[in-house]
């Protein structure tokens, strides 16, 4: 497909990291996530990509890893390095503006602000004998009522927990903010 | 690959693998509750913490790799015994009590203690001064957070639910209450790592773990039992007879297939 290196540029490196898909929620791309960090171009030594992998134990990272070398690759990039940078920790405030519609088009409920809910703060512990009802109000990404409730605090991943909506009476995901 | 490691006397080493061994062990046991928890949204929560603390161990133990120039898969599988230096409080079995091998008051309960140990730790820990120790702190805190919320809720909702379910989360508290002198103290291994800069002390989190402990215990009408002079010993390799039983189901495959990978 490439029939130039001078197609090798750095926009065009973002314009392939664009179609890197997150392989648990085929919407949104490791772009609209912000797990891409940053990328260097260097001439000879190839194509150098930051990425900062989300939750410790989220097991799509190494996949992740493996697509994007193997995108970046078959565009004509070489060689393909990855840096893995663990801080500053990924947050759900680097979702982009895009990635959030894109969730919710998809049916999930995109995070709220993480900050004031990040490390080091004083956060009151929140107990919740009654269940439901302390659970944040979200609106649902089906109809649109804040009328839902939350069901399960850890959903099909760690990052996400079950809702429902009380109005269309759908079950929806929510990213929890982290 | 397949014979076992031993690991050296480095302090700032065995410090490491305090920390990644406990979140390991930890989630060995929360893993044994896939498919067997009381409801469905229980399940999915214990075992996605499991998953996270066993993230968390994964990058503690590349850390320690890095250290005694071993693998991930090396220092998870093929120590003995004695070479383990998780708290004992996170290898006893799901329950400890005869006739209720899997006590979800129990389980819920030592994640909620050890969530409350680890959140402050990894709070300092951010101030490591060691770069890559500070990372896995600053991640592993947003998912602390998460954890504690959750299984702190649990003991509320059971201490302060009915007759029967007060009953069991209280035995399950009498239970585990010995066990948790042993992480809230400390010993050289701690001093070497306050004295270098590495982290704190465990005993340097006491008070605030007494602080979320106790606010939980309140809520929940639940009285935390008195201290005795008993004190474990996990975190020195010396281990209840409970861990060479989780070994052996633990590092099967890697002992019986050496180096398999996914």
């Amino acid at each position: 497909m490439i029939e130039s290196a001078t197609k090798l540029t750095n926009a065009y490196a973002w314009e392939v990291l664009h179609t890197v898909l997150d392989p648990e929620v085929p919407v949104v791309s490791i772009c609209d996530l912000g797990i891409v960090r940053g990328l260097e171009l260097i001439g000879e030594q190839g194509l150098t990509v930051v990425l900062t992998p989300t939750y410790s134990g989220c097991p799509a990272t190494e996949l992740i890893a493996a697509e994007t070398t193997n995108a970046l690759t078959k565009a004509g990039f070489d060689p393909v390095n990855l840096s893995i940078q663990h801080a500053p920790a990924w947050t759900t405030d680097w979702i982009s503006t895009e990635g959030r519609d894109k969730l919710r088009r998809y049916g999930i409920a995109p995070p709220g602000p993480a900050s004031g809910n990040v490390a080091g703060q004083d956060i009151v512990l929140r107990y919740m004998p009654q269940g439901r009802q302390a659970a944040p109000a979200l609106d649902c990404p089906r109809c649109g009522s804040n009328h839902t409730e939350r069901l399960s605090a850890f959903g099909s991943t760690a990052c996400k927990a079950l809702y429902r909506c009380l109005a269309c009476q759908e079950p929806f995901e929510h990213f929890k903010p982290f | 690959m397949q014979a076992s490691i031993t690991l050296s006397n480095d302090p700032k080493l065995r410090y490491v693998l305090r920390l990644a061994d406990t979140c390991l062990i930890l989630a060995q046991r929360l893993g044994e509750w896939c498919g067997h928890a009381p409801a469905l949204e229980e399940d999915i929560a214990l075992t996605n913490i499991a998953l996270d603390l066993v993230g968390q161990s994964r990058l503690l133990y590349a850390l320690a790799g890095q250290l005694s120039s071993h693998t991930e898969d090396q220092l998870a599988f093929l120590r003995d015994e004695r070479d383990y230096l998780n708290v004992t409080l996170v290898e006893l079995p799901n329950g400890i009590r005869k006739g209720l091998p899997n006590d979800f008051a129990f389980s819920i309960l030592r994640v909620f203690a050890v969530a409350s140990f680890l959140k402050p730790l990894w709070q300092r820990l951010q101030l490591s001064n060691d770069a890559e120790l500070a990372a896995v702190a600053g991640k592993a805190l947003k998912e602390v957070r998460y954890h504690q919320q959750h299984t702190g809720d649990w003991v509320v909702r059971l201490g302060d639910g009915t007759d029967e379910s007060h009953r069991r989360m209280q035995d399950a508290l009498n239970q585990l209450w010995p066990y948790t002198t042993e992480m809230l103290s400390s010993d050289a291994i701690d001093e070497a790592a306050h004295d270098t800069g590495l982290g704190p002390r465990f005993g340097d989190v006491k008070a605030d773990w007494l602080a979320d402990v106790n606010a939980v215990l309140t809520a929940a009408t639940l009285q935390a039992p008195k201290s005795t002079a008993f004190t474990s010993t996990g975190k020195t390799g010396r281990h209840s007879e409970h861990m060479g039983f989780l070994l052996t189901d633990m590092q099967y495959l890697q002992r019986s297939f050496p180096g398999g990978v996914w």
